[in-house]
């Protein structure tokens, strides 16, 4: 592995990498990238929205193609479900918080389960990160099913790891019966 | 044109209408009772022109979809000569599902069950050894697809009738095609759909997406997130609806199709422009608008390019002319839950960078991940749940506005139109 040896501590529960990786430009290490992987994860399913808008860098984007989309599509010629870019993606969270955001309020009851991490290679902006995942979602007795793979740039940044792009590929026919993508997968 | 509406109550039990009195219910019935739906298909689905796909899906010659279309199993395709068919999507050897991709380009189609081939005109295509089958088999085209009985296009877009006998489309449009031209019209260069579909659903009865499809009333409520979030990308709210004013209308369009239509302060593609969208978009569409004040005057330019519309195309299609262009149309499935397909359009003809912009536009409020459409979907679900209730609680009010003589686009008018062509359909049915 190009990074063992490189040393990362936990604090105040938060894993922050070490000083070497800090002033590298090479790439994260993919046990640290997973570990981030599992705190979004729970960072959502338990509705800690501030703390997940704070894991992305300024001018991060976020995407999700139309189901079945191919991973390289390109929202400015192709239908997605969700192409934010970060004033949106603010927004997204800001709608989510209030009660008046109906799909989620009250809130529906999730869970994602991340696996599969793989470090896929290295872009200018940060490292390139694979995962799948399985997202349930239940509100009024009724249990949806999401499931797909993630695609990430990380960069680290101060210390900690800061999401430059994140894109969430469905990999289903068609949105049926979920009908809608009103959480964040 | 000849369309007529009930004056009373006559017609089915499922929709009252007392216009001395103003009022007009519904019966929570008609969204829930599997007998209903029966009829629904008998009466509408397999009575009325039910769109198929625009012809930009299919550009070139040997260009094939496959998509399901009132229930049926629809292939969609240019033959090699360039004309439209649409075929049902079934070997007529023995039934098998004949083509299986999404979409794509061939001469011919091929089953994979017993290898029955057939040209893209829908003959059969296969060389069979002699004394298998006597020499006139197949003559009687019983080797061949079948083609839907009848496929008809206005501007672009096609659509099937499942009825022989049915009335031509353009009749059966009636002055939805007068609107559908103002959609068009934007351009000089034809529309496209662009890149791809949103297939969805919702656990919910059809009748209420047509509902809330041209549904001003509800955007205050169901949607103040998007007017939040709509303020923070124009500033403030410079454009109102124009409610009070003879800029928002609800339109009878005739057989059951209907429209509204109004001023919005969201940014629109053709031609409202907002600063998110920089200098040079706005240069371009600066210029489009002079176009169309050179072609169409003032009067008209200003309805195509600054005024949103809503139509419902009786029974299950929906153009919406708004933030962005979308088409849309659903099936019913169970009374409970549909399936939905919907798409962008646009001009061929527009730059890159405004195609980003409207697209970035159409997700601002529009499809599964957008900032209204979840809150339409949840509304809708929680009506279909509460309607379980309906012995006890059984009839929906769609009075609003009634008393005038010119309803606006937050009235009910548009709804009870498509009521009265649903009613005037499923009571003929009822009667016979």
């Amino acid at each position: 592995m190009l990074l063992a040896g490189l040393e990362s501590t936990h604090v105040a529960g938060r894993r922050v990498m070490s000083a070497a990786l800090r002033q590298s430009r090479i790439a994260l290490p993919r046990a640290d990238c997973e570990d981030f992987l599992y705190e979004e994860a729970a960072m959502l399913d338990e509705w800690r929205l501030d703390d997940w808008i704070a894991l992305f860098a300024k001018g991060a984007i976020y995407e999700v193609p139309a189901a079945g989309a191919a991973d390289d599509v390109n929202p400015a010629s192709a239908l997605f479900y969700i192409a934010d870019d970060y004033h949106r993606l603010c927004q997204r969270v800001e709608r989510l918080k209030k009660d008046a955001a109906h799909s989620e309020f009250p809130r529906s009851d999730g869970l994602r389960l991340i696996s599969n991490v793989r470090i896929l290679g290295n872009a200018e902006t940060g490292t390139s990160v694979g995962c799948a995942f399985v997202t349930y979602r239940s509100k009024n007795d009724v249990t949806d099913i999401y499931f797909g793979h993630h695609r990430y740039v990380l960069q680290p940044a101060d210390g900690a790891i800061r999401i430059v792009s994140k894109r969430t590929l469905l990999d289903m026919s068609s949105l049926r019966p979920q009908g809608r993508v009103s959480i964040i997968l | 044109m000849g369309f007529e509406t009930p004056r009373s109550n006559a017609g089915t039990p499922w929709v009252r209408e007392d216009r001395d009195n103003h009022r007009f219910k519904v019966a929570r019935r008609a969204f829930i009772d599997k007998d209903v739906l029966e009829l629904e298909r008998r009466a509408i689905f397999d009575r009325c022109w039910i769109y198929v796909g625009h012809e930009s899906e299919i550009p070139n010659a040997n260009d094939f979809l496959t998509r399901s279309v009132a229930g049926r199993d629809i292939v969609f395709n240019r033959d090699r000569a360039g004309k439209v068919h649409a075929f049902f999507n079934i070997c007529p050897h023995r039934g098998a599902t004949v083509v299986r991709e999404k979409r794509g380009n061939a001469l011919g189609f091929q089953c994979f069950y017993h290898g029955w081939a057939f040209s893209n005109t829908g003959t059969f295509a296969t060389r069979i050894a002699n004394g298998n089958y006597p020499d006139d088999f197949g003559k009687d085209k019983c080797t061949d697809l079948t083609a839907v009985p009848r496929l008809e296009n206005y501007r672009g877009l096609y659509f099937l009738n499942l009825d022989r006998e049915a009335i031509s489309l353009a009749d059966y449009l009636a002055d939805a095609k007068r609107y559908i031209d103002v959609v068009m019209d934007q351009t000089e260069a034809s529309m496209e759909i662009v890149g791809g579909t949103q297939e969805y659903s919702i656990r919910a009865n059809w009748k209420l997406l047509v509902e809330n499809s041209f549904d001003g009333y509800h955007a205050a409520t169901t949607h103040s997130t998007y007017f939040d979030y709509l303020t923070s990308t124009v500033g403030s709210m410079t454009q109102p609806f124009g409610n009070g004013t003879n800029q928002s209308r609800a339109v009878d369009l005739g057989n059951g199709h209907a429209l509204v239509e109004y001023p919005a302060p969201w940014g629109r593609p053709i031609a409202q422009w907002i600063p998110a969208w920089g200098d040079a978009v706005k240069a371009e569409l600066d210029s489009k608008f002079a176009r169309l004040v050179k072609l169409y005057g003032e009067d008209r330019a200003h309805q195509i390019a600054h005024l949103n519309r809503n139509i419902v195309i009786f029974p299950n299609l929906v153009i919406n002319d708004i933030m962005a262009l979308t088409v849309r149309t659903f099936y019913p499935d169970e009374p409970g839950f549909m399936t939905v397909n919907a798409w962008a359009m646009a001009p061929k003809d527009e730059s890159a960078d405004l195609r980003k912009w409207r697209l970035y536009n159409f997700l601002e409020f529009l499809g599964p991940g957008g900032f209204a459409t979840p809150d339409d979907v949840e509304a809708l679900e929680s009506c279909q749940r509460s309607y379980r209730n309906h012995e006890q609680a059984g009839w929906n009010d769609i009075s609003k506005g009634m008393m005038k003589a010119a309803p606006a686009t937050d009235d009910e008018e548009q709804m009870r139109c498509f009521w009265r062509g649903w009613n005037r359909r499923m009571s003929q049915a009822v009667a016979s």
